[in-house]
């Protein structure tokens, strides 16, 4: 089969053919980020981007596969495969399209490798692009985040696609005819969506329908694991990923429009193919982490102990950064959630004292909030508002809060009270200082207008002096319709 | 040498014409251009690198991919848009836009560059109205299924390797490729359509009725 094939042929197809499944790699990943690709183009060819199309490489994807690669070429028997699946914060996975790149006893023995070879492949990864974006699974990447992420798997030999469920279907990208066998990319990708948990919530609506199969044990769980769609920052790898075999490859991107015979190709200075990855720092799209925002609240607004149950079920249907967090702490039991001191911070303006409770004596959702025996309806701030600031004592409330080390029940003949200090606010330079002003307008008079004295005015006096008013304005009438010319 | 020639159909409503002839113009065009030639000594030339964007449809379920090159991007905005105006602003109707790559055959004065057509794509449109929004939010997902279906056809024939122009040598560039861009290269293309009323007759053809009508009298 090779016979055929001169020495320098047989290297440079060798050569294409490895970073064509490199740069195939990189592009079905990069559609699953989950986030919008643009590169730039180039009237200049750089010598680094292989098969003329700027397709960035991230470093960990590049390891990946060369790993799975672990030296091999895909051949014939050899498929390389990307798997991409989809994993719930629940941590329920579904394997969603398997990528293909194998290859065929079907040789095309008179194709120039270094010409047409290189451009089709070219071509094929052009497909690839636009065929990333039609599947299914690219508009299930582009909505992930706190619900779920996108996995990716990079094997080696076999395909196998008995994890995609029935009725999967499959798309062939293209194909390319070698010397050694014609190249076909290819694409199977599920159409059932639906899956159950095994883990039931009670109040949980399912994500996507019903599991039926997915906790079937890997066939290939010594073959790699799955890994996040995941690109860390161009610093965190730099130093990690050594290409040492790689650094001296040049990719082609000279020509000769020479007829065969004279085909020369001038190869470029030597460049070092890591220094390809210049990937925009800016890409967030960390699609292992549910919950882009950063950091364990310190004081996780915890709900109490009978209700923590029904809320996993919300938080995994919400898109609550903050709520999601409350998956990362499932597993803390029930007595370390008593333990739990709720500090309740008493509004600016509440009359009432502050109330510190422990979420042992919580029994309800927000029972903070409800009401309790020692406290009277009529002095209940939200029913009897305040009474306006010429009348009444300064505001009792204040921001009161406490140590998370104390607690206990009804805590009235503690409260101490503090002069309210507005924050930003200098209280020593105006003649009124912002906490005046919050008092003085917290609690205006009502306006007169609206003010009913029964015993100055009868409805009669109000008849008599009404064809006054009418002559005033009948008098005043040029100047209204000039106005109502104005509004139209 | 006959020229391939490959038929797409669509049905979209009004406002989707934009966006569903730009996906699948873009998606031939990223297959049909490559990156900017640079000739050098000894008959060799080396190409520049073509860069990719993704797209987001704002009235269609659907993204594409198409060549980082805004210049390109204009061109093929603009003939979209004459023919969506030609079409007409919300009513039902049909009408064909076509991207043709040709090849130019310089030919002695006094005769002009002939132009040999080596592949046609034809998009057929039929623009349809919908009454209510449940219909559109329908229509945007089925629309989006049907231009994946394309996209998967246009790439099904593109990887048939058929026949592709022979690179040219440095004189005969302009003859097979727009080198008017400053990025990337297309091959030379051009885009044109025809409108079909909603009687289903187009004007060439009604055109062509009354002369032989006139001819058989």
């Amino acid at each position: 089969m090779d016979s055929d094939l001169s020495p320098q042929d047989k290297k440079d197809l060798d050569k294409f053919i490895k970073f064509f499944a490199l740069k195939t790699v990189q592009v079905i990943v990069q559609a699953r980020l989950g986030e919008k690709v643009c590169t730039r183009s180039l009237s200049s060819p750089t010598g680094s981007d292989w098969f003329n199309l700027a397709i960035k490489d991230i470093p960990e994807v590049t390891h990946e596969a060369k790993k799975a690669l672990s030296g091999q070429l895909p051949g014939i028997g050899r498929s390389m495969c990307v798997e991409i699946s989809l994993k719930t914060s629940e941590g329920d996975s579904m394997e969603l399209e398997t990528w293909c790149l194998e290859m065929n006893e079907k040789c095309d023995k008179d194709i120039k490798v270094s010409y047409t070879v290189y451009n089709r492949l070219s071509l094929l990864l052009k497909s690839l692009l636009a065929i990333t974006r039609v599947t299914p699974a690219y508009k299930l990447s582009r909505k992930q985040g706190h619900d779920y992420v996108i996995l990716y798997r990079i094997y080696f030999g076999e395909v196998q696609l008995t994890g995609l469920g029935e009725g999967f279907q499959t798309v062939r990208v293209g194909v390319v005819g070698t010397p050694i066998g014609t190249i076909t990319l290819s694409c199977a990708y599920r159409t059932n969506l639906a899956f159950m948990s095994t883990r039931q919530f009670e109040r949980t609506a399912p994500i996507m329908g019903i599991i039926i199969d997915h906790f079937v044990e890997r066939p290939f769980g010594n073959m790699g694991h799955m890994r996040p769609c995941n690109y860390r920052a161009p610093g965190e790898d730099e130093g990690a990923y050594n290409g040492v075999e790689d650094s001296q490859e040049v990719c082609t991107t000279s020509f000769s429009t020479s007829p065969p015979s004279q085909v020369r190709m001038s190869p470029l200075s030597n460049v070092d193919l890591c220094n390809m990855c210049n990937f925009r720092g800016g890409v967030h799209g960390e699609m292992g982490i549910p919950g882009k925002e950063g950091g364990i609240p310190q004081q996780v607004p915890v709900q109490p102990c009978h209700g923590a149950q029904a809320e996993h079920g919300r938080v995994s249907s919400s898109k609550h950064p903050t709520l999601s967090r409350s998956i990362e702490v499932k597993g803390v039991s029930p007595c370390d959630v008593l333990e739990t001191t709720f500090t309740r911070k008493v509004g600016a303006f509440v009359n009432k004292p502050g109330t510190q409770v422990t979420t042992a004596s919580l029994d309800l959702p927000f029972a903070a909030f409800a009401p309790r025996a020692y406290d009277l309806e009529e002095n209940d701030p939200m029913v009897q508002p305040p009474e306006s600031p010429a009348t009444s004592s300064p505001l009792q409330g204040s921001l009161h809060s406490q140590g998370s080390g104390e607690s206990g029940g009804p805590a009235q003949d503690d409260f101490v009270m503090v002069d309210f200090k507005p924050a930003f606010s200098k209280d020593d330079l105006l003649p009124m200082d912002l906490g005046t002003f919050y008092r003085e307008f917290q609690n205006p008079p009502q306006l007169a207008s609206l003010t009913i004295d029964v015993s100055s005015q009868s409805m009669a006096e109000d008849l008599d002096s009404l064809p006054e008013k009418l002559a005033v304005y009948e008098k005043n009438i040029d100047e209204f319709d000039a106005f109502v010319d104005t509004l139209q | 040498m006959n020229c391939r020639s490959e038929a797409l159909e669509v049905s979209v409503e009004g406002r989707q014409v934009d966006e569903a002839m730009l996906a699948l113009l873009h998606t031939i065009l990223l297959h049909r251009s490559t990156g900017k030639f640079h000739y050098k000594k000894e008959g060799t030339y080396s190409i520049g690198t073509v860069g990719t964007q993704d797209i987001d449809c704002d009235f269609i379920d659907f993204s594409f991919v198409r060549v980082s090159s805004d210049e390109l991007d204009r061109a093929i905005r603009k003939a979209v848009g004459e023919f969506k105006d030609a079409m007409g602003n919300g009513m039902d109707g049909m009408g064909q836009i076509s991207l043709e790559f040709y090849q130019k055959k310089k030919s002695r004065w006094p005769f002009s560059d002939e132009c040999i057509p080596w592949e046609v794509w034809s998009i057929k449109v039929n623009v349809v109205n919908l009454a209510n929004e449940q219909e559109r939010q329908i229509c945007r997902e089925k629309v989006g299924e049907k231009l994946g279906e394309k996209v998967i056809n246009i790439v099904e024939v593109i990887n048939r390797h058929e026949y592709l122009p022979k690179m040219p040598t440095q004189s005969e560039v302009d003859n097979v490729f727009d080198t008017s861009l400053k990025d990337v290269q297309p091959y030379l293309y051009k885009i044109t359509f025809q409108i079909t009323d909603t009687l289903g007759t187009s004007v060439s053809t009604t055109m062509r009725r009354l002369i032989k009508d006139t001819l058989a009298l």
